[in-house]
């Protein structure tokens, strides 16, 4: 059985000026629904809070649980229905952190008691100090960083036999991100510039692997954020650890194709750029499709079967093995050419000065 | 079979056997008796989203402790002026600094220097100017006797932590330090949430503080409160009195005796009232200063201060010799264990509060894995079969490393001793991706090779080998990211990190190692003609 039938040949390079307006869109939307909502919306595990899961005898509505609540001072506090609709289970957010939090669940599950009558079961708890919230975001955020960093380096050198210059790009950030913690930047500031410098300097150093694989991977992750900006998802520790997981899979996805890429442009030298990527792309997208809708399948199983705990988990796979396939076809591999254009231009430069 | 099949056949034997040692714990609730002795017992641990408990990140208050050590001091310090007549007029504690003292004679400030100098090293002293003509002489704490007392604190809590923890009965507790003077203690499958936090944050300050008999009660409550005195308050048990009427108590704020000469606490029942009762035993210097006070304070009451909250103020009938005494308060059987306990184990140095508490109810955590295990089963087996079809017997290989994958993952986490969580599933999740993707990338390869005419042999050869660097890159890039976060993650994400790395490495032997082998088995030695993909 298959696919994809041998010699088929899309022109995937041709349509990557549609792609990049596509993807410049979701990424400009992203940025922009997350300046509209003030930041990504984070879970209790990053802001600081309580949660608490509860099952009830019957069903309520947000409403009546919010009563129950007032007694508490926890009227502002968020109530959802949570999971499917017969488990009778409620979220429970409280963000007020002038409270004592500690001990608060059983004030919780009294109240409730107390209200409707019957018993509530408390089925999870989670409390986390506003200066422990801090410290998790900024551990999450060092783990991406880290991760992206080790992996431009592993992929310039491997790629492009640049150990050197992927030496030097480590130094230079690591000391960038010393001295910029030293001058107390934030964290969320201090990322974003060092990728906005390791962009830079794979550019400048002519790491173009690296910078289509590390383009290719904030893009994916970007998009996946703002999926979760868009249908107002939380954005807890366990979705860092899924964010992390399209960070792998991206490049997973980038660097077969880039395999490819590299074989080809050894075996046929003289041919334009666009056409062996063209070529590298068709001959890798049999395996693209298959291992992207095998992976996709065990994750709408665990997004329709995993139950509400990790149901957000499996959305952000969803949505990020979705786009990653996507961007190691139209924006990783297209980066590649950026250099044909600026090579072309140096020539004719060149060519300009000697006459 | 050729020199090298045999032999790769030999390893993979081998490393199936072992995982399937080291998985048989996990998966037999009886383990023979023999086992044990021989072989590995270790199970699959799981994470507490997956059994239930509770996770809790404490804060030692470090600052507190180095109130009381300077608290300490003044007392001591009281005592060895006076011993050396050097009259003081004031001493007190100045935040967290150190000690301030008045004193009296300016005559006596250079036999201040050396004599307290040479007792209390861990002080600079310094004149600190004069106040209403006395000279002041200010005692500074060293940074580095500060930093000590602070580092003792978060250790003497955590030993204390683990005792009382250890008496509470919890299988497999972990409980350790972190940094910032944090501890962390997990308690997997604890019932009762309350009840354990309560037991692990109770101070614990043990006291017994005399009545203040002399002055009147009504009026401190009206805000006279005498030099010397406070008023604390007896809370009886909520279980006992739900309106918990609050019996304020008029006390000595001296601590005529504290808890640290305690040796001994447990719990007996009062025959009279069949009421549990905690009985303490004293060290033989509690034991004396114990007979001490009791003998001079006949008829007057004794109260009974746990953490500033009274238990009971008896009235001292007679001496009592001999260390022992009892703490009554109407206390229900669980109470009156938990008090035991947080005696039997010590105070904390500190008080701690709580950062980050998680709890995780034993029934959602058991919701959780069977939703977990279910949709890895579905998705496992659409996977499976979707291999099949598509590659037919090719497939039905890539699948018998898929399934090889799974037991290695699970005796991959008995052997580490690591634990599985919720995203440790999602782990697993997706190695079953990047092992179907390594055999996919091969086939692929395989196909290609036939297509151009190759051998069954030759296809698969040249398949492999070029399939071979591709998987690599693919695959170390993501064991670089999960070894990473397994580095630098916390909770959940570690989880992850674990069963995605292990996962990596077995999917790395199971799709290109022992696929090889059932390849080269039908191909090189069957010689089949056809190649079936």
């Amino acid at each position: 059985m298959e696919f994809i039938k041998p010699g088929t040949h899309i022109d995937f390079i041709g349509r990557r000026k549609i792609a990049y307006v596509f993807s410049l869109f979701m990424i400009a939307a992203t940025i922009a629904l997350l300046v509209w909502r003030g930041g990504p919306n984070y879970g209790v595990d990053f802001s600081g809070g309580l949660l608490i899961q509860v099952k009830l005898d019957q069903k309520r509505t947000p409403a009546e649980i919010k009563t129950a609540l007032e007694s508490l001072g926890l009227q502002d506090s968020v109530v959802q229905e949570f999971g499917e609709e017969a488990e009778l289970e409620y979220l429970i957010r409280v963000r007020k952190m002038d409270l004592d939090l500690s001990g608060l669940s059983e004030k919780v599950q009294s109240a409730l008691e107390a209200q409707f009558g019957t018993p509530a079961d408390i089925r999870r708890v989670e409390m986390v100090g506003p200066k422990v919230g801090e410290d998790l975001r900024q551990k999450a955020l060092f783990a991406l960083f880290y991760t992206i960093l080790i992996i431009a380096i592993y992929i310039s050198g491997r790629f492009e036999l640049k150990w050197l210059m992927s030496g030097v790009m480590a130094v230079t950030l690591i000391f960038i991100v010393y001295v910029a913690s030293i001058f107390g930047v934030s964290v969320t500031w201090l990322i974003i510039l060092a990728l906005l410098v390791s962009l830079g300097m794979c550019w400048f150093m002519n790491l173009k692997y690296a910078l289509g694989a590390i383009i290719a991977l904030i893009h994916d992750v970007a998009i996946t954020i703002g999926a979760f900006a868009l249908t107002d998802r939380e954005i807890s520790l366990a979705i860092i650890a899924a964010i992390l997981t399209i960070a792998g899979y991206s490049l997973n996805d980038t660097i077969i194709v880039f395999d490819r890429i590299r074989e080809n442009l050894r075996r046929f030298k003289r041919r334009p750029l666009g056409e062996t990527i063209n070529t590298s792309i068709n001959e890798t997208l049999s395996r693209t499709i298959l291992t992207s809708s095998t992976t996709l399948v065990v994750v709408v199983a665990l997004f329709i079967l995993g139950g509400g705990v990790i149901h957000d988990f499996a959305f952000a796979l969803l949505v990020g093995i979705g786009v990653g396939t996507y961007s190691s076809i139209f924006v990783a591999s297209p980066v590649l050419l950026l250099w044909e254009g600026r090579a072309r231009g140096k020539t004719k430069g060149a060519q300009v000065q000697s006459k | 079979m050729s020199k090298s099949l045999s032999w790769r056949s030999a390893l993979a034997g081998l490393v199936l056997l072992a995982a399937l040692i080291y998985l048989t714990p996990s998966l037999t609730s009886t383990l023979p008796d023999w086992w044990s002795r021989v072989l590995p017992d270790d199970r699959i641990r799981l994470g507490l989203d997956l059994q239930g408990g509770i996770h809790l990140v404490l804060e030692v208050e470090v600052d507190k402790a180095v109130e009381s050590h300077l608290e300490r001091t003044v007392e001591e310090l009281k005592g060895d002026l006076r011993k050396e007549k050097l009259r003081y007029q004031a001493i007190e504690r100045t935040g967290l600094e150190g000690i301030k003292v008045v004193m009296m004679r300016a005559e006596d400030v250079q036999t201040f220097r050396d004599t307290v100098g040479m007792i209390y090293s861990d002080f600079d002293i310094k004149a600190g100017g004069e106040e209403d003509g006395h000279p002041v002489m200010l005692l500074i704490l060293h940074t580095n006797a500060r930093k000590r007392i602070k580092e003792m604190a978060v250790d003497q809590a955590l030993e204390t932590i683990r005792n009382r923890i250890d008496q509470f009965g919890v299988t497999e507790p972990e409980i350790r330090p972190q940094e910032d003077h944090r501890i962390l203690v997990q308690l997997p499958g604890v019932s009762d949430p309350k009840r354990a936090i309560e037991l692990i944050g109770k101070t614990a300050l043990l006291e017994f503080k005399l009545v203040d008999e002399d002055h009147s009660l009504d009026e401190a409550l009206e805000g006279n409160i005498p030099p010397g005195s406070e008023i604390l308050y007896e809370s009886p048990p909520a279980t006992v009195s739900p309106d918990r009427r609050r019996i304020p108590y008029l006390l000595k704020k001296r601590a005529a005796l504290t808890g640290e000469y305690i040796t001994d606490a447990r719990v007996a029942i009062d025959s009279q009232y069949n009421e549990p009762y905690v009985s303490l035993s004293f060290d033989t210097r509690g034991a004396r200063l114990f007979e001490q006070i009791t003998g001079e304070n006949i008829k007057k009451r004794l109260a009974i201060v746990l953490d500033n909250n009274v238990y009971s103020a008896p009235v001292i009938q007679d001496k009592i010799a001999g260390g022992k005494a009892q703490i009554t308060g109407r206390f229900t059987m669980d109470e009156a264990k938990d008090l035991a306990i947080v005696l039997r184990a010590g105070a904390l140095p500190a008080p701690v509060k709580i950062l980050e508490e998680r709890t995780v109810g034993p029934s959602l955590g058991m919701d959780s894995i069977q939703k977990g295990i279910k949709s890895m089963l579905i998705g496992g087996l659409i996977v499976i079969l979707f291999m099949a079809v598509y590659y037919n017997l090719s497939g039905l290989i890539a699948d018998l490393a898929l399934v090889l994958n799974m037991i290695f993952i699970m005796a991959g986490l008995s052997f580490f001793g690591a634990t599985l969580t919720l995203p440790g599933i999602a782990g697993i999740i997706l190695t079953i991706g990047m092992s179907v993707d390594a055999n996919v990338l091969i086939f692929e390869r395989i196909r290609e090779e036939s297509r151009l005419g190759k051998t069954p042999r030759a296809a698969i050869e040249a398949g492999y080998g070029k399939a071979l660097v591709t998987i690599l890159d693919a695959q170390v890039t993501t064991l670089i990211g999960a070894l990473i976060l397994f580095q630098f993650g916390t909770g959940p994400v570690r989880g992850f990190a674990v069963t995605l790395s292990i996962g990596i490495v077995a999917s790395l032997f199971t799709a290109i190692f022992v696929t090889r082998i059932i390849f080269d088995l039908l191909y090189v030695q069957k010689r089949m003609k056809k190649l079936s993909i």
